[in-house]
């Protein structure tokens, strides 16, 4: 490749020539490789995050949620879920394995001591566990029998405990819940911040006791998890489950379901799909600033060939073919734009890595080799396709015509 | 070698039509040594740049070296050129931003020759020209007459058929012209065959043959028996 090196070097000698002018044309490829690669390792370090977060949550894990739309918000007549809706997942749909609702108790102020928070209330089974994945690091979890015997028991999260100056060890301490005093009896594992939101400020009390808690009149807002025995089952079970349910709720054929059954990793999906909108709206903004890259390298490269008319002449009075100018222009405006695509990415990391340790709690950016040789692969190809038009040009100059160029 | 045959060439401009060859017919055999002479504007130029291969007659036949160079593409005339022909321009025409070295080294590179031989053969040439210690200078900081040595190294480096110089000594004042010119009865005497435009009567006192063009057509062709000293 011996014409590849030698046009290689003609390309850098002219580059060199013209250093500054070459920075200032490379200026819209810099900032839009730049751009991605600040974007992508936020958001891709983000993702490793809340994926590593989610990884422990069974993938057997399937739940239950009444869907409200508009209308329902509007008119005040909110679906839920009822204990039905419970006993059927448990006693009539076969392959599922264990069932945990959660009901979420409103309006409850916790207080310890003189302190008040207001932590997420509900309460649950002893199956919760184990569906949830999530376990006592200190103490016991919630029991059968605490269920049979509505004992005013509670499980809290760690966030509570500090918040309310629990001892370290809170177990046999006395909450007040609402208007009943709670015994804690054990304080749950540590789940973190997941965006700068606690993931332990809750505290579980029998999902009897939570039931008696609420009023008559009040909708109880509840979920239902539960798990399948054998994961390879899963969306025949789902299946049986939405029909089961259907029946239950006497929604008619035709009728759309006004509740929804999905996998418990619906929140890495969801963040997946957020994710899936940033990185479109990203491409769309880079593709501009690539564009306008691109064109200015275009520009750059139309006077470069003006101004080097004559030299170009005497590479052809010298023997160069058309192919051979037109692979020493397009290499030129190829490195030229990967120049400014490589300083962009050095940028852009940077940029990622800065922002990143900025805001407090933030995962640390994190951006894969691929996008790398993705962003280097396609300001070079911008610079390509940009360059065919100077390149074509000065390939198809008259030798004896460049050679007169004044 | 050289066969031209009612070549003529005409401008077109605008409404005018420009005549600047109408008509030559000449033959230029191996190992001449000629001086093309004429008046400014009698088409010396532009005859040269159809014999080097850099512009096309509107009519008539160009035989080089028993090919007819009309029916070659545009890639075939790049190789005839790289191959055939060896130019040196009055105003030098040496790539700015390369060293004279790898002035030299630039035609080969389009005969696709390996780098370490092509820089053995540029050294080759320029010492030929006696510019062995001028190897990495460019050519704005060598003289006029340095810097077309360099272009005739460079015209000569790939062993060319034919060496064509438009007014190689044009540019220059008259003691580095007759450095050139003694370089030019040098590679004559070693067998090249030279074709020289110039207006000076003492340049065109080293050639064997003198070809005058009028008005683009050849007034004058006379061969002297041998050299004066
Ligand atoms: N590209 C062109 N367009 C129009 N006319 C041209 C062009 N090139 C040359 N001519 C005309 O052709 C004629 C011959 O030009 P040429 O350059 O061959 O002259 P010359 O003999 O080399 O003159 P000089 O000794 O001044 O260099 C001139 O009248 C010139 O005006
Ligand atoms: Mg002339």
């Amino acid at each position: 490749m011996n014409i590849f090196k030698e046009a290689f070097r003609a390309a850098l000698t002219s580059l060199n020539a013209h250093r500054m002018r070459s920075l200032l044309t490379t200026l819209g490829i810099l900032i839009g490789t730049a751009a991605v690669i600040a974007v992508v390792s936020l958001l891709q370090g983000l993702s490793d995050s809340i994926a590593s977060q989610f990884s422990d949550l069974g993938g057997n894990t399937l739940s239950l949620k009444a869907v409200n739309d508009q209308d329902n918000f509007r008119r005040r007549r909110l679906n839920t879920l009822s204990i039905s809706d419970v006993d059927i997942l448990q006693y009539q749909v076969t392959g599922i394995e264990r069932v945990a609702p959660s009901l979420m108790v409103n309006n409850s102020i916790v207080s310890y001591k003189g302190r008040s928070i207001s932590p997420q209330v509900f309460g649950t089974n002893t199956e919760y566990q184990l569906v949830q994945n999530r376990y006592p690091s200190v103490g016991r979890f919630i029991t059968e029998s605490d269920d049979k015997g509505s004992r005013r028991v509670a499980v809290i999260g760690e966030k509570v405990r500090d918040e309310l100056k629990l001892p370290n060890n809170p177990v046999d301490e006395y909450l007040l819940v609402g208007n009943e005093w709670f015994k804690i009896v054990g304080m749950m594992e540590k789940q973190g911040e997941i965006l700068g939101f606690s993931q332990d400020n809750y505290v579980i009390i029998p999902f009897s006791v939570g039931r008696s808690m609420m009023g008559v009149f009040e909708r109880p807002y509840m979920e239902v998890s539960f798990t399948v025995g054998n994961l390879l089952e899963i969306n025949a079970v789902r299946e049986r489950a939405l029909r089961a349910i259907r029946n239950s709720r006497h929604l008619q054929p035709g009728k759309e379901d006004d509740f929804k059954i999905e996998a418990a990793d619906s929140f890495v999906k969801q963040f997946n799909k957020i994710t899936g909108i940033a990185t479109a709206v990203l491409a769309g903004i880079v593709s501009i600033s690539l564009l306008v890259g691109g064109i200015g390298i275009m520009n750059i490269m139309l006077v470069s060939v003006t101004e080097r008319t004559r030299e170009i002449g005497i590479l052809k009075a010298l023997g160069a073919t058309r192919r051979d100018i037109l692979l020493q222009f397009l290499l030129e405006a190829a490195l030229l734009s990967l120049f400014g695509g490589l300083i962009g990415i050095v940028i852009g990391l940077l940029a990622g890595l800065g922002i990143a340790s900025l805001i407090p709690e933030f995962p640390p950016a994190h951006v894969p080799f691929w996008v790398i040789a993705l962003a280097a692969g396609f300001s070079a190809l911008v610079g390509v396709i940009f360059g065919i038009a100077p390149a074509s040009k000065a390939a198809s100059l008259d030798p004896i015509e460049a050679l007169r160029y004044e | 070698m050289i066969d031209l045959r009612g070549i003529t060439k005409r401008y077109q401009m605008g409404e005018e039509t420009v005549i600047a060859l109408a008509g030559i017919d000449l033959f230029i055999g191996k190992n001449e040594y000629v001086a093309l002479i004429g008046p400014s504007g009698s088409g010396k130029s532009t005859l040269m740049n159809l014999i080097g291969c850099l512009d096309s007659a509107t009519e008539g036949q160009y035989i080089l070296n028993d090919r007819d160079t009309s029916s070659l593409t545009e890639d075939e005339l790049a190789a005839v050129r790289n191959k055939e022909i060896g130019f040196v321009f009055q105003s030098f025409h040496l790539l700015p931003r390369q060293s004279a070295l790898q002035n030299v080294m630039q035609p080969l590179m389009y005969r696709r020759m390996p780098d370490a031989e092509r820089r053995r053969l540029a050294k080759e040439s320029l010492a030929n020209v006696g510019l062995s210690d001028r190897l990495g200078h460019l050519p704005n900081q060598l003289s006029g007459g340095q810097r077309q040595r360099v272009a005739v190294a460079r015209a000569l480096v790939g062993h060319p058929s034919i060496l064509l110089a438009d007014e190689p000594t044009g540019n220059l004042d008259s003691r580095t012209s007759s450095e050139i010119m003694a370089l030019f009865d040098a590679l004559h005497s070693n067998g090249q065959t030279v074709v020289v435009v110039t207006h000076e009567p003492d340049i065109a006192a080293h050639c064997q043959r003198t070809i005058r063009v009028f008005d683009g057509c050849v007034t004058e062709d006379f061969k002297k028996l041998s050299r004066v000293t």
